[in-house]
């Protein structure tokens, strides 16, 4: 039976650490807010990104000479795998999530005999995907000085990526990160990124007006223009997306934690008391004793 | 009649309303779009946007940094990479 001061100790370190994991989902709640905002906010520009684009697509025939970020290199020898991940833990699965996601993604393509390469954002997928794949990472971008997700960042990231892609570094690569369904879910996804899957457009709906639409230069360098940019976007997407993943997934693992050492605190009274109260009656039985024996 | 203007960054949606006029400038050289402009896609170059609210009266010059312009029957969107302070 543990003693009186040691059950008294343990409560109050359990009370502390119920303080801070109530602080914290406080905070991530409002990160969250603040980060789906942003989610938010950054959807009109993707939305009517992906329309040009898909009108677009639908006017340049893929050749020879089209852009490669649009047709790709032609092999698809060297996959790479782009894992964007949470900079910081206590999130409960959410880093692990999206970790196996990508590790499911590369067992597949292994499987299939192709070089599998890693290019990780954020701090916390680093050292699981060094474990598993070890040399196989060929870059990370490191997200630890940024409070929120910038687009300035993805457009590095992006930057960096395709000038690998033109050197001939990858024939495809994919995009890991987590879908922000809501607070209580996030869904770990993978999406083409390079080549660019090319939204489809309603061929079979009447698009006579933009039949007639004009371009400045001409369609091809619009398109030389855009995919890059389309690049840049996707990341930034997956980057806000993962932001307020991270923070609903935060805040709902702090709420576990902070019920779980409600009923932990309410374990320890139970048996505090019942210590208290044995400690005492063996303390009067032993008075009683002790003056039944003058 | 008005023509419904849209400015879209990554980051936001900036500005979203009807104005009279904006002239755009476009790698291939500065256009004005009105109301009831032919359907155009163009790239823009680093410059400024200007905003008229009338004929004559300019109610806002807006740097932005490359993007695209797009005129469809609905009216222009300028999507930009970056958008300086209004001035």
């Amino acid at each position: 039976m543990a003693s009186l001061k040691a059950l008294k100790n343990r409560i109050s370190s359990v009370k502390s650490t119920q303080k801070i994991t109530r602080a914290m989902k406080t905070v991530a709640a409002a990160k969250l807010r603040r980060a789906t905002d942003a989610a938010v906010a950054g959807r009109p520009y993707a939305e009517r990104l992906e329309a040009v684009m898909a009108s677009l697509a639908s006017k340049v025939t893929i050749g020879p000479n089209s852009p490669k970020l649009l047709a790709g290199t032609g092999k698809d020898e060297v996959q790479l795998l782009v894992v964007a991940t949470g900079e910081r833990g206590l999130a409960g699965g959410f880093n692990t999530n999206i970790v196996r996601a990508a590790r499911i993604k590369a067992d597949q393509l292994i499987a299939q005999g192709k070089k599998v390469r890693f290019y990780i954002v954020g701090r916390k997928g680093r050292a699981a995907i060094r474990r598993i794949y070890p040399g196989m990472i060929v870059a990370d971008h490191d997200m630890s000085h940024a409070k929120k997700a910038a687009f300035a960042d993805a457009l590095e990231i992006a930057k960096d990526l395709i000038a690998r892609f033109e050197a001939g570094e990858f024939d495809v690569a994919h995009l890991v990160f987590s879908k922000f369904q809501s607070a209580l879910v996030q869904l770990p996804q993978t999406i083409q990124l390079i080549p660019a899957a090319v939204p489809q457009a309603a061929n079979d709906g009447p698009r006579g007006v933009n039949a007639a639409v004009e371009y400045e230069p001409d369609e091809e360098s619009i398109l030389a223009e855009l995919l890059p940019r389309n690049v840049a976007i996707q990341i930034y997407r997956a980057l806000l997306e993962n932001q307020a993943g991270f923070y609903g997934a935060q805040m709902n693992a702090m709420d576990n934690a902070t019920r779980n050492a409600g009923d932990m605190i309410n374990r320890l009274s139970i048996q505090y008391n019942r210590t208290r109260q044995a400690a005492i009656t063996t303390e009067l039985v032993e008075i009683i004793s002790g003056a039944e024996a003058l | 009649m008005a023509l419904h203007f849209e400015l879209v960054t990554p980051e936001k949606l900036v500005r979203s309303e009807e104005v009279y006029m904006v002239v755009v400038p476009g790698t291939e050289g500065d256009f004005g779009v009105l109301a009831g402009h032919a359907p155009v896609m163009s790239v823009i170059r680093p410059g400024e946007l200007t905003v008229y609210s009338s004929a004559n009266s300019v109610t806002a010059r807006i740097p932005v940094e490359g993007g695209f312009a797009e005129v469809n029957e609905k009216g222009l969107t300028v999507l930009a990479e970056a958008v300086g302070e209004a001035a």
